[in-house]
Parts: C-alpha cells; sequence; structure tokens
C-alpha cells in the first residue's frame, strides 16, 4: 500500500531519500527561515523507507523547482537523495542529486586560519575524499571539513 | 617528472619516484653548496623572498642557494607591508611580485596561502612555510639528511619524539617516510600525540606506527632519532610543561642504550630537548641537517627554473 504521511501537491518538488535526520539541514539550504516561506512544506522526518531498509527524512516544497546550485548543496549533506519534480501531480521528472568530486563554491572552509577565509578573491574548493558521510577536504589548507551543513554558502 | 615550472606548494604533491628525483640531484649540489665548486646555471634569473613573517634561517637558506647557483636575489618582504596595511590581497601582491622575479619563495600566516599564490603566479612559487600549513622544504631536507646518512630510509626504524600534535611539518615528514617503507614510532604525551587523521594516513600506505609516551622503551632499536620542539603555550600549567620536557630531552645518558650509528636530528632551533654534550658525539646530525638545506633548495631551484647542472 502506498502511504502518503503529506497531501499529494499539485506543483513543486519532493525531496526524497534525504539521510535521516538531515531534513533540517536540508530546510537550511533551501533558505526556510520564519520571514522566508513562500509556499507549503512539508516536513517527514524519520519515515520508513521502502528502498532502502532503514529510515529517511522527506520534504515536500509546493510552487518551487530547485536551482541546479541548491541541487548540489543537498548532495553535500544528502548524497543519496532523490529529486522529484511534481507538475499537475504529476511526476514530471526524477532525478538523484549528484556528488562531485570536487566541489567549488557551495561551502566555506571550516578552518578560521584557512587563506581562503581571509577575503581572497577565489572560492573555496575541496576535494571529496568520502562519500557516505560526506567528506571535504579543502584543496588549499588540507583540512577536512567539519559539520558542512555550518559552513554551507 | 619534469620539475621545470612547476610550485612546489606540498610534499603530498609529489610521488616516491619525484622525491628520489629531487634527493639525487641534492647529492649532486653538496659540493657547489659547501663553495668546494663554482657553477651557475641560473646566472641572471632573479629570486624573489616574500616573507610575511620573520624566519630569518629559511630565508637566507634561500638565499644562499640561489646564489651558490648564480641567481641574483631580491627581497620583497616590504610589499607583505601594503599587503597589510592598505588592505591589498595576497593574490594581488603575488600579480605585482610575479612581474619582479622567475620564482617566488613564500612565507606566509595564513594556511593554502602558497597554494593560493601558485594560482596567481605566472612564475614557479614555492612554499617556505604557510602558517600551520606545510614546509616542503623542510621536508625534502629532512629525507635527504636520513637517505644521506644511512644510505636509504627503507626498513629504518625511525623514533619522532615531541610534539607530534600540532606540527604541520612532522605530520607530513610521516607521511613521507611512511611512503618510503620507513617503520615509525610516535613517542608523545597523550595530549601531543600524532593525530588520527595522519596515523590513519600513513596506516593506507601499509606503515603500522607504534605509539608511546615513554622515549627510554623504544630507543633502543631507533635508527634515527628525530627531535620536535615542545612549546610552552601547549601547556595551560607549567609544572606539566616541566615535567614532559624532561621527560624527552635527550642527553648522553639516554643515549647510553642507543645503537652506536642511531642518528639525532632536530629542525633547529632547539631550547633544550638536547643537551649540548650531545653535540660532540657522531650521534649528532642536527647540524648536518641543517647544511643540507642548503643543497635541497638549491636543487630545486635548479629543477623549477630549469637550470643545467
Ligand atoms: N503528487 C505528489 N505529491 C506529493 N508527493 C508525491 C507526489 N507524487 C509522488 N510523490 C512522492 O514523491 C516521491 C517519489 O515518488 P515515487 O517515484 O512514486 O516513489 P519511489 O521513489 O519511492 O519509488 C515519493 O516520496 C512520493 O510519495
Ligand atoms: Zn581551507
Amino acid at each position: 500500500m502506498k502511504e502518503f504521511k503529506i497531501a499529494p501537491i499539485r506543483n513543486g518538488t519532493v525531496i526524497d531519500h534525504i539521510a535521516a535526520g538531515q531534513a533540517l539541514n536540508v530546510l537550511k539550504i533551501l533558505g526556510v527561515n520564519e520571514s522566508n516561506i513562500g509556499s507549503t512544506i512539508s516536513v517527514a522526518i524519520r519515515v520508513q523507507s521502502k528502498k532502502e531498509m532503514g529510515w529517511k527524512d522527506v520534504i515536500k516544497v509546493e510552487d518551487r523547482e530547485l536551482d541546479p546550485a541548491t541541487v548540489d548543496k543537498i548532495a553535500l549533506i544528502a548524497p543519496d537523495a532523490t529529486i522529484v519534480i511534481i507538475r499537475d501531480y504529476y511526476i514530471a521528472e526524477k532525478f538523484n542529486v549528484a556528488l562531485a568530486d570536487h566541489i567549488t563554491g557551495l561551502a566555506r572552509c571550516s578552518n578560521p586560519d584557512c587563506i581562503t577565509n581571509k577575503g581572497e578573491p577565489v572560492e573555496p574548493e575541496f576535494d571529496v575524499v568520502n562519500r557516505r558521510p560526506p567528506t571535504l577536504k579543502c584543496s588549499y589548507c588540507d583540512r577536512i571539513l567539519t559539520r558542512i551543513s555550518d559552513n554551507l554558502l | 617528472m619534469d620539475f621545470y615550472d612547476k610550485d612546489i606548494v606540498s610534499i603530498r604533491d609529489f610521488t616516491r619516484d619525484e622525491i628520489e628525483q629531487i634527493l639525487d640531484l641534492s647529492e649532486v649540489m653538496i659540493p657547489y653548496a659547501n663553495g668546494d665548486k663554482v657553477k651557475r646555471p641560473l646566472d641572471g634569473r632573479i629570486l624573489g623572498n616574500l616573507f610575511f613573517e620573520p624566519s630569518t634561517r629559511t630565508k637566507l637558506s634561500f638565499e644562499s642557494a640561489a646564489l651558490r647557483l648564480g641567481a641574483e636575489v631580491i627581497d620583497v618582504s616590504q610589499m607583505s607591508m601594503t599587503s597589510i596595511s592598505k588592505g591589498e590581497t595576497l593574490a594581488d601582491t603575488i600579480r605585482m611580485v610575479d612581474t619582479y622575479c622567475d620564482v617566488i619563495v613564500l612565507r606566509h600566516p595564513h594556511e593554502g596561502a602558497a597554494r593560493l599564490a601558485a594560482k596567481f603566479s605566472i612564475n614557479p612559487v614555492i612554499n617556505a612555510g604557510d602558517g600551520a600549513g606545510s614546509h616542503p622544504t623542510q621536508t625534502l631536507l629532512d629525507l635527504f639528511t636520513m637517505r644521506r646518512e644511512k644510505g636509504s630510509i627503507d626498513g629504518l626504524n625511525i623514533v619522532l619524539v615531541g610534539d607530534l600534535k600540532y606540527g604541520r611539518t612532522v605530520h607530513s615528514l610521516a607521511d613521507a617516510l611512511a611512503m618510503f617503507g620507513a617503520r615509525l614510532t610516535f613517542v608523545a604525551p597523550e595530549s601531543l600525540q600524532m593525530p588520527e587523521d595522519t596515523v590513519r594516513h600513513i596506516g593506507e600506505r601499509g606503515c603500522s606506527p607504534r605509539k608511546t609516551d615513554c622515549l627510554e622503551e623504544v630507543i633502543d632499536d631507533a635508527d634515527v632519532l628525530y627531535v620536535t620542539r615542545i612549546q610552552k603555550e601547549r601547556f595551560p600549567d607549567p609544572d606539566e610543561y616541566q615535567k614532559v620536557a624532561g621527560m624527552y630531552r635527550v642527553d648522553n645518558a639516554m643515549l647510553r642504550e642507543a645503537k652506536s650509528d642511531l642518528i639525532v636530528m632536530h629542525p633547529l632551533p632547539r631550547i633544550d630537548e638536547i643537551a649540548p654534550e650531545v653535540d660532540r658525539t657522531p650521534h649528532a646530525k642536527y647540524f648536518d641537517q641543517a647544511f643540507n638545506g642548503i643543497p635541497v633548495r638549491m636543487a630545486l631551484l635548479c629543477a623549477v627554473l630549469g637550470g643545467k647542472m
């Protein structure tokens, strides 16, 4: 049986298969805060996943489709997430977020002494040294980025 | 590998073969480094020393290395004043300095500064230390000293003692030694031990280091004892510092337990990690190590500037 914990939406985006517990960080990436909610957003935290044995979070955003930079940021904290674009109640598009091997922009280095935090005209860059969970290493100072979700740009 | 026009930012950028290539060339440089022979393959080239932090030794040894090869040296460190007082970015400073010289030697307080400089400079950049970041020429001269004294690094028992936690140089040294097939022992109090991610990295190179807090326990089968400075600032409690510093002080009594051909190294300056009495023993190699900074830096300069020996 297909269980809809959340009412179907007409137009919008479903972010599915978010690593359990990461929904709030994904909301942060979506820029959701008390003064910036333009449409209905439903959040399900820790729901049973049919696909994988285990738990996941799901977010449904009405009347919004995500730009590529936002999708790339989601990949940094929820590398298994699926983006489902709903148009007129139907799934119009569905794709997995993709975590690249090398990340430019998107996050800042968590090392306060890193040259990329000193007002230089460069974007932070990272190598993805581990994919699950995503682990980023700064291409400048070589340090591992601690708490990616706190350092997203 | 052809080092011509390459930046020397981090030892991690190089394979074992590439490092050996530099060490081989350093060997060739020895008679030129001590003045026995004279050759000027870098005649007419200019090295720019850009030091945002005082570091007399590193600066002078690069200067000496360049002069030995016939290059000219300009000290563009005053450029750092404008960038600090007028808020100029390092990127812009580098683009200016790049027009004054053929190779830039950079010392900077911020980690990753050399990587950034290399991005903005057309000419090669050599990292002479970037904050707690890497200091590849120190690592190279350490490797060179061990290879020269021992013939080969493979299979050597190398004991690193002191502050293994905070010094990035000692992390890259440990990593490079693992790559060269050395057996490593880390001696430090728990609070100053080698960080886990370095140990893991070393493990990936097939090396499983021993860890202990007792130097006496491991000195007897060591081939190399590499001593690092323990900084007072790391200890909130001065008594604790005294205790730890005392525990790792190397003197002749301690060395009685050691192999006769053990070599003792130290990046210098030392405070009192090594007793002066050790200087007169055949174990003491720290001054030779300091001298080795010259041929190694000559080799790097020659290689990146395409000089022919
Ligand atoms: N009209 C809709 N409104 C809200 N959510 C929907 C809608 N259509 C599909 N979904 C949700 O989108 C996600 C992907 O759907 P589907 O491809 O059918 O499932 P799965 O990826 O689990 O096989 C599921 O979480 C589903 O509940
Ligand atoms: Zn960094």
